[in-house]
């Protein structure tokens, strides 16, 4: 340390200023690496990183990509027949930003030097997954406020905990995502809220779209901590901030008094106030189901990745004559320079 | 076929007249123009920006971390060139 | 205002709604099946600038109806044979040709139309004008661009951008037909004579079309009705689609 370096540090306005110490060249990559994931200094695309971090990067940020864009389409299903203007633009604003968030995801996940084609096409071979509960289907209206209450309650639950992710570019992803997402959560409960306070008929409708979507929201938060084959090393890196049954629990506590203001029964039975725990006791999901879904014998796993890939292969002529026209664009800018 | 024959394009938007561009993210698109329209529906959807910039993603020339301590370590030790550096008496002292 | 006029600018406001209500509905149907993720969100912002239309024309048209009906009744408790709008916003969506060079005629018509509409001296209709036309440059931009990357880009898609163009010519006559209501408006300088404006969107059409390899077909054929309720068999099978879960549950809130 020179001279001025020590007079810098002991400058009483820098007492609080953390120098870091020059890295000798002694140390490792490797090291230097789970330094910066110690002292939560974020990983940034041109960083070097360890082949494991690389690729479990890639895996859950494209699995996130993908669940936004496959997300489109349950919730899509109803634009068409959302029973007032207003409702109207508020869906289709709503799955729009579900594009968008897919658009930022894998904005995200190219930095890690892979190319969207190559992820969408990992997404149509059925090699990369995205989340299951989108291979359920939306069959009333209130879906649309289930969807929007339940899914992207528990979505958010998980991505406000990422926003701590140790990768620059998916943390920052994840902050711009949470700050436009609360509008969904919000918007799907308000339509819950009016169907719950509507007609007997309209409220039966709200009681089915809970009973059918509550459990496969909670299987979001994935297997117990005990069963998941990622966890252990994506909590090591600080891929993931908290484990899937703490965050599970977390997004149970905040929908019982959810449920009671919306004035519905509770679709667990077995929901029961922990005082020792401060926490809800509730039922065993069914981890049958969970598993049969995620292997692809959910009830629309094979539609959704066929309309994927149906409107890919539709727009290939598009792309196609847009490759075509800039070509001949280039060609022409280049014969009037010349 | 897939969408590899786009261009990615790097994304930078001013939120508010007086501050600076700032990267939001990347897009593919065709060319410079599709993407300034894209960047407006991808990324200011809900009025985040007065401007946008974009730039071709091959066309970033980026430092690299083994460039770290050659570009970055040699200001710290210049603390003169902090205003705090200089001790002043209090009563001038919010200069 | 005079119960003439009113009643000849609920009708107005209310056709207007219609128009964008149908167009905004059949640009929606692309969400989730455009060529590329920035497209389909792209083309959800046109889809919902025109929904917003809808909502203040209709707005308007149930204050000047004043018989406690809403914007949505104006949307959902009208069957076809009601609705009012141009043939050309309830054709099908196609192909994405097809749905461009469609946007191409609706944003080239706005383009001429609005500016007429922001003069009127009705004050709502011509503050819905100011922000419609706002709109209306971007969208043009967007569906200009679009027709001539298509029209001039591979053989495919110059083939069924041609088409798309023949298909939907004989629709965009209607565009500039009067009839009482809107000569009555248009006299009393609330109503755009829009009559006056087909030498415009021919013009910028076909220099368009032209620049985009399209030939610009000649106009040998009309189909008319959209503004009598005259509609083609396509406006049944959407609004049945739009209107069934509101109608299902007659006078409940959502």
């Amino acid at each position: 340390m020179n001279e001025s370096t020590q007079a810098f540090r002991e400058h009483p306005e820098f007492a609080s200023l953390k120098i870091v110490e020059a890295i000798t060249m002694t140390i490792s990559q490797e090291e230097n690496f789970m330094r910066k994931i110690e002292n939560e200094e974020k990983i940034e695309p041109k960083d070097w990183m360890p082949e494991g971090y690389r690729k479990n990067l890639i895996r859950q940020m494209s699995q996130h990509a993908h669940s936004e864009v496959i997300g489109m389409q349950p919730e899509g299903n109803w634009i068409t027949r959302a029973p007032s203007l207003r409702r109207k633009a508020v869906l289709l604003s709503k799955v729009q930003d579900e594009a968008g968030h897919g658009l930022y995801l894998y904005s995200a996940t190219e930095t890690l030097g892979i190319s969207r084609a190559e992820l969408i096409e990992a997404l149509q071979t059925g090699e990369a997954k995205y989340a299951s509960i989108f291979n359920y289907p939306t069959l009333t209206w209130g879906d649309v406020g289930a969807i929007g209450w339940l899914v992207d309650g528990a979505a958010i639950c998980n991505q406000v905990s990422l926003q701590r992710t140790s990768y620059g570019p998916y943390s920052r992803g994840m902050i711009r995502i949470c700050k436009e997402e609360s509008f969904h959560q919000r918007q799907g409960y308000e339509a819950l809220l009016a169907l719950a306070k509507g007609s007997p008929e309209q409220k039966q409708m709200a009681q089915d779209s809970l009973d059918r979507f509550y459990w496969p929201a909670l299987m979001m938060f994935g297997p117990h901590d005990s069963e998941s084959a990622h966890s252990a090393k994506s909590m090591e890196w600080k891929i993931k901030r908290e484990t899937n049954d703490d965050l599970r629990q977390k997004f149970i506590d905040q929908t019982v008094p959810q449920i009671e203001v919306l004035g519905l029964e509770h679709p667990d039975k077995e929901i029961k106030w922990n005082e020792e725990r401060g926490h809800y006791d509730s039922g065993e999901i069914d981890w049958e189901e969970f598993y049969n879904v995620i292997n692809g014998n959910g009830h629309c796993n094979r539609q959704r990745v066929e309309h994927h890939i149906d409107a890919h292969e539709e727009g290939t002529w598009v792309r196609d004559a847009i490759t075509a026209y800039n070509v001949k664009k280039n060609a022409k800018k280049a014969q009037n320079a010349a | 076929m897939n969408t590899e024959k786009l261009e990615l394009f790097e994304v930078f938007i001013r939120s508010k007249r007086g501050l600076d561009h700032k990267h939001v993210g990347s897009l593919h698109a065709e060319d410079h123009e599709q993407a300034l329209e894209y960047a407006r529906d991808c990324y200011t959807r809900r009025s985040e920006g007065v401007s946008i910039w974009v730039a071709k993603s091959n066309d970033i020339c980026s430092s690299q971390e083994d460039d770290a301590e050659s570009f970055y370590d040699p200001s710290d030790d210049k603390p003169y060139r902090h205003a705090t550096y200089y001790v002043l008496p209090d009563p001038v002292n919010n200069m | 205002m005079s119960d003439a006029i009113k009643q000849a600018t609920l009708e107005y406001a209310t056709r207007l709604g219609d128009d964008s209500v149908v167009l905004g509905h059949r640009i929606s149907e692309w969400v989730s099946y455009g060529p590329f993720l920035e497209e389909d969100i792209a083309y959800g912002n046109v889809a919902l600038d025109y929904i917003g239309r809808a909502r203040m024309y209709y707005t308007y048209a149930a204050e000047l109806a004043d018989d406690g009906r809403t914007e949505d009744d104006f949307a959902y408790m009208r069957s076809d044979r009601d609705y009012r709008n141009l043939l050309l916003m309830e054709m099908p969506r196609g192909d994405f040709a097809y749905s461009q060079v469609r946007q191409l005629f609706a944003d080239v018509y706005a383009t001429v139309m609005l500016p007429e509409l922001l003069k009127s001296k009705d004050e709502t209709l011509a503050a819905i004008a100011a922000k419609a036309i706002k709109e209306t440059k971007y969208h043009l931009r967007r569906s200009r661009d679009w027709v001539l990357r298509l029209g001039d880009g591979t053989e495919e898609s110059h083939k069924r951008t041609q088409k798309a163009v023949d298909q939907l010519w004989g629709y965009t006559h209607e565009l500039f037909d009067m009839d009482e209501t809107e000569q009555l408006l248009a006299d009393n300088g609330i109503g755009v004579d829009v009559s006056k404006l087909r030498d415009a969107w021919h013009a910028m059409v076909s220099s368009i079309l032209t620049e985009a390899t399209i030939t610009v077909p000649e106009d040998s054929w009309a189909v008319r009705g959209g503004r009598t309720g005259y509609h083609t068999e396509n406006l049944g099978h959407m609004l049945t689609e739009m209107q069934i879960v509101h109608r299902s549950h007659p006078g409940c809130q959502w």
